[in-house]
């Protein structure tokens, strides 16, 4: 994954752009205080810190789409306003998203050329078309033009994000953890292109939290904690422990929970040659084969969009297999309700808590009593043993007691998390299933979760754990699963846990030589 | 305060109204003392109020219901209609059925038509083929020609053959009327169908099970809530509410079943919900809102030969009002 | 007999359909564009008021169609203000606009309730049959029925304007990142829609029936709304489906014409039923083509 560090870096002059005594705030929190941050050209400048610490907010605010609430922005030397992220885009800034801001339904061509600037109203097809595949080839990449962006891979997507943005005139691009929907194969692509864009004279901004992306392609590392720069440093200086130091500031390291060795009872999840539809937008599942024992927990690696949700889906019972079987502890439940399954002890974790596993107009109490057919009382509902349950819940699994009967969108993102494990958990599941469950949240609830179900699973529940996060997945299972594009692309003990091997399964080998 | 924005945009829209009659010649402030005369100044014009609030009301209720679950029932017309059709039906079918059974008989088919009415909506919704609201506004397009096929036909009334109606029912399937005016059970009907559905809506597992899916519908499902189960009951229910209006106007007012059973108390229903949102006393606050605006109408009818529908404009205005004036107002959860 | 109905029908379905198709065009921009618009009945109302009324004054049914688009433009800017501007629930709004749209055309119209209006001139292609005629009728709006759907086509698919808008019906956060004006767009796209609705009243109003009269245009808005999903969002599809279903309407009366004793309330409710009958056949795929942001309110950072 090493840049081509042979073609010389143009020499750096003023910054395209820099930034400065830039604060924002959102309500009460500070979400930005930087005294100064600048890009050069010829230069890939990264962008290192944990979540939350603040870099999506200073490089939105790079690009117009949020405005500081005080401090200034120069392009060049120049002081700029940025009202918009076309005013951005007019003055050379470009920003390719973590959500990419390719509109599915339209075709590659359509996505490029809506981007584009000073184009006549009517659009010249042929000549449009040609511009676009000259500089697609520039960056060494050739694609139909003619598909819907929905149908590519996230790598292909992102590189037409980028391409989008050069084509727009961008001298300056802002790239959001790029490499989150990439496989580790993909990633080379990856930054060779950003290895050709810096030669060229490109700033480049590599927003992320890997420690060993930032080694391996920035020339300059500038960290981020808590809305603040808390240093900035050459990669020649920089090693991890001082880039460490830097984002967490005598915290620690995230402390890895250590699987412990556990003894497993006898199959409480299995799937065979499991085939679904595909409904909407939905990956089909092909031939899906799989089983997680009592006080197992088995992980599943994917890059995204590679069935794992409608894995999820269909073991929870929001789907049917159309082929196949799906025993749970040897019965045959393919066709249960959603409701029965909860009730025989299968529980839920998502990503998204507020979306997907709770109600958040209602209360936590109204939130922890929905669906429990053990607190209805007559036509109504047992309120007092509600409370009580859900209080000894909280308090059994050492999170703090929110306030009952606060609506549960007043709440923040690790406590509603915290919220939902607690009912989840209250009532010692046999089977959990846990789709990214730290998505999104702070070290400490991040942590919280995973000491919660590694804890399940040792008091004998199956916990099927499927999350982006490969160290998470190496620390936490006893096994590993690959999936890619709706099938079990590998299978791994824990003695064969490697970035690479799991890499290769999840893109393919066969692309792997390619991307190499 | 809610309930002081809520005046002043009503009074905005009143005064809007007003200035598109002046431009159109007519006179709005004649028309709205001669309609608050008729009003609080006679029996008949202040019970004809409670007349109309009861249909209000009821219509409301309709949309309501499947509204705490996120389905938009705008079918509240055409499943007066076919409550009254239904009703019809049973009370010339059953006419010499004893009284302790044709008034509930008639009575229970009323609601079953609306909410038959309203199940076709449900069922292709749950089916994924149409969104409720496009599929229950064409069913009230058909509901009243379905009347009209029947009171020219089968049911056509040997004494009228002029003016198409059906036969009278007979007294045992009429409700009650409070004598020398039009006050008649339905009311009762309606304050029973309110207070009920506030009773579960609050009180019972159901009534948070359905503002659960209203608030999110997947979470709720992944739950193991029977979302679909619940589209289909609110729309029936809503729906046969609606049909027990339309049995009322059949029973208590006409007599009998005409064309015209409705003048839009559907639509009227829809814009009550709206503003009123879950609280049973709004419910209550916009019907007789609505039953006054309808008392205008007449009044601009009579008095200065303007249509009713226009009064049409006056319901936009104020619904309009309401959703212009910021991002949560109005909203139906 | 049966080729006889079949071909007197589909030249009446012309007349019937092209009114149809206009406000299917109007409305498969604005949704396009994110907005779904129930209230397009009340706008064609108003057109068809406006239009009855601008022609009785001045004489001339051109002016008529003229008043008729700025009604229908000028009552849709309310509804575009609620729905943009003010991010109000789509289908609230538009059936407020339906309210509004059913009271002003009555009092546009009532001083020509029931008045003969010498309408759009046409030309009428007679072709006798066996029994009766087939009697296509061209006015100004039928000629210019397919040039539209042609205009709307490409507006859509070959211009800046509507590749920015179709981005906004799809993605308005995206379309925002590529530096879209989804306010100006949506208003436009709403802004058009009331202009085809309005001439798709009037066309009723001076095409067809020649007067005036409450709620005549009879839940047709309605219908329109379902032919976009059922045409897919796609234009050309629209005529297909116009002419389908002013066929309905076209086949009751010529099954009345022909003598055939059927109630009229059943034939009048040919078009409800089929509208309500083909909705299953847009099918998965149908839905799948509606522009993913459609009834929406964007609560974006903007």
């Amino acid at each position: 994954m090493k840049l081509d560090t042979q073609r010389p870096a143009r020499e750096a002059s003023s910054p395209l752009i820099s930034a400065h005594n830039i604060v924002k705030r959102f309500g009460n929190l500070t979400a930005s205080d930087v005294d100064l941050f600048e890009v050069r050209s010829g230069e890939v400048h990264g962008l290192l810190g944990e979540n939350g610490a603040g870099k999506s907010t200073l490089s939105k605010i790079l690009y117009g789409y949020y405005r500081p609430d005080s401090g200034e922005i120069r392009v060049e030397g120049s002081p700029v306003s940025l009202r918009s992220p076309a005013e951005a885009r007019a003055l050379g800034i470009g920003m390719v998203f973590q959500d990419f801001t390719l509109i599915p339904a339209l075709s590659v061509f359509e996505n490029i050329v809506l981007f584009m600037q000073g184009l006549p109203r009517v659009l010249d097809r042929r000549a449009l078309q040609k511009q676009i595949a000259e500089a697609a080839a520039s960056l060494g990449t050739s694609m139909d033009l003619e598909v819907p962006a929905g149908a590519l891979s996230a790598g292909d997507q992102q590189k037409i994000e980028i391409l989008k943005q050069v084509l727009a005139g961008a001298r300056v691009l802002i790239l959001d953890e790029p490499t989150k929907v990439l496989a580790p194969q993909e990633c080379s692509g990856l930054f060779a292109t950003l290895a050709e864009l810096r030669s060229r004279g490109y700033g480049i901004v590599l927003i992320t939290h890997k420690l060993d992306e930032v080694l391996e392609a920035a020339d300059r590392i500038s960290v981020m904690r808590k809305g603040r720069i808390a240093g900035v440093l050459d990669r020649s200086a920089a090693t991890q422990a001082g880039l460490l130091a830097l984002m967490f500031e005598g915290r620690g390291t995230r402390e890895m929970t250590r699987r412990t060795a556990r003894s497993f009872g006898a199959n409480a999840l299995e799937l065979r040659g499991v085939c679904t539809d595909d409904e909407g937008h939905a990956v089909p599942l092909g031939d899906v084969s799989l089983r997680v024992r009592e006080g197992e927990i088995l992980g599943m690696a994917g890059i995204a969009g590679s069935g794992q949700r409608e894995l999820g889906a269909l073991v929870v019972g929001r789907t049917r297999p159309r082929r196949g079987t799906k025993m749970l502890w040897e019965q045959d439940a393919g066709e249960w309700s959603i409701a029965r399954l909860r009730q025989s002890g299968v529980a839920f974790v998502p990503e998204n808590p507020l979306e997907i596993a709770c109600v958040g107009g209602l209360s936590v109490a109204e939130n922890f009593a929905l669906g429990e057919r053990r607190y209805r009382r007559g036509l109504g509902i047992d309120w007092p043993r509600v409370q009580a349950d859900a209080g000894s819940a909280f308090d059994r699994f050492g999170f703090p007691r929110p306030p009952l009967g606060a609506g549960m969108r007043t709440l923040s993102g690790g406590n509603v998390q915290r919220a939902v494990m607690a009912r989840e958990l209250a009532n010692r599941p046999r089977l959990i299933v846990a789709l990214y469950p730290t998505r999104g949240l702070d070290v400490h609830s991040a942590q919280a979760v995973r000491d919660k179900l590694c804890a399940s699973a040792g008091e004998g529940a199956a916990v099927l754990l499927v999350s982006e996060d490969l160290d998470e997945l190496f620390d936490l299972c006893d096994r590993l699963v690959v999936m890619r594009r709706g099938r079990i692309a590998g299978e791994f003990e824990p003695a064969g846990y490697a970035p690479e091997a799991v890499g290769a399964a999840m893109v393919g080998a066969a692309e792997m030589q390619r991307a190499n | 305060m809610q309930i002081e924005r809520t005046f002043w945009k009503v009074l905005i829209a009143f005064a809007a109204f007003g200035l598109v009659l002046l431009i159109a010649g007519k006179h709005p402030l004649q028309a709205y003392a001669d309609t608050a005369v008729f009003v609080l100044g006679s029996l008949e014009g202040f019970t004809e109020l409670f007349v109309r609030m009861s249909p209000l009301v009821m219509a409301a209720l309709a949309v309501s219901i499947p509204a705490r679950i996120g389905l938009f029932n705008v079918g509240g017309e055409g499943q007066i209609y076919m409550g009254a059709l239904f009703a019809t039906g049973t009370a010339l079918c059953l006419a010499h059925a004893p009284s302790w059974l044709l008034l509930p008989a008639t009575l229970a088919s009323g609601f079953a038509g609306g909410a038959a009415w309203a199940l076709i909506p449900a069922l292709m919704r749950i089916k994924g083929v149409a969104n409720e609201a496009i599929t229950t506004l064409l069913l009230n397009y058909i509901a009243p020609l379905a009347v009209g096929y029947m009171i020219f036909g089968p049911w056509r009334s040997p004494e009228s053959l002029s003016y198409p109606q059906s036969p009278k029912l007979v007294e045992g399937a009429r409700l009650a009327v409070l004598p020398g005016t039009r006050l008649h059970a339905g009311l009762l009907i309606a304050a029973a169908c309110l207070a009920l559905c506030a009773y579960v809506l609050y009180r019972t597992r159901w009534g948070l099970e359905m503002r659960a899916i209203g608030g999110n519908a997947l979470a709720s499902q992944h739950l193991g809530l029977p979302v679909r189960s619940y589209i289909v009951a609110c729309m029936a229910i809503g729906g046969g509410i609606a049909g027990l209006a339309g049995m009322a106007e059949v029973s208590a007012i006409q007599g009998r079943l005409v064309a015209e059973i409705s003048p839009g108390y559907g639509y009227m229903g829809f814009l009550v919900a709206w503003l009123a949102g879950p609280s049973a006393a709004k419910t209550v606050a916009m019907a007789f809102l609505f039953a006054f605006i309808s008392s205008v109408g007449d009044v601009l009818q009579i008095t200065q030969g303007v249509p009713f529908a226009v009064v049409n404009i006056l319901m936009a205005a104020i619904l309009f009002s309401v959703l212009c004036g910021g991002k949560r107002a109005g909203a139906l959860k | 007999m049966i080729a006889v109905l079949i071909v007197a029908t589909l030249a009446a379905s012309v007349a019937a359909g092209t009114s149809l198709l206009y406000a299917t065009l109007g409305e498969i921009v604005a949704e396009r564009a994110g907005v779904i618009n129930l209230g397009l009945e009340g706008v064609m109302l108003v057109g068809a008021a406006a239009g009855c009324a601008a022609t009785s004054v001045t004489g001339n049914p051109y002016w008529g169609l003229l008043a008729a688009v700025l009604a229908g433009a000028a009552i849709s800017v309310v509804f575009a203000y609620a729905v943009v501007d003010c991010g109000a629930n789509q289908l609230a709004a538009g059936l407020s606009l339906l309210f509004l749209g059913l009271g002003v055309s009555a009092l546009i119209g009532r001083p020509y309730s029931g008045a003969i209006i010498h309408g759009l001139p046409s030309m009428s292609l007679r072709a006798p049959l066996e029994q009766g005629a087939a009697v296509l009728s061209v006015d100004a709006l039928v000629l210019l029925a397919l040039p539209a759907t042609a205009l709307v086509w490409w507006l859509l698919s070959a211009t800046r304007w509507g590749l920015r808008l179709r981005a906004v019906g799809e993605n308005p956060a995206a379309a925002f990142a590529a530096g879209c004006n989804r306010r100006r767009l949506q208003y436009q796209a709403v802004l058009l829609s009331g202009v085809c609705s309005g001439l798709a009243g009037a066309h009723i109003a001076l095409a067809v029936a020649f007067t005036w009269a409450e709620g005549m245009t009879g839940g047709r808005g309605f219908i329109a709304i379902a032919l976009v999903m059922f045409a897919r969002w796609n234009p050309w599809a629209a005529v297909a489906g116009a002419l389908v279903f002013g066929g309905a309407e076209a086949l009751q009366l010529q099954l009345q014409a022909s003598g055939l004793d059927v109630s009229p309330f059943l034939m009048n409710m040919l078009p409800y039923v089929l509208t309500l009958a083909v909705l299953p056949l847009t099918g998965r795929a149908g839905r799948l083509a509606a522009p993913a942001a459609l009834g929406r309110p964007y609560t974006g950072v903007e």
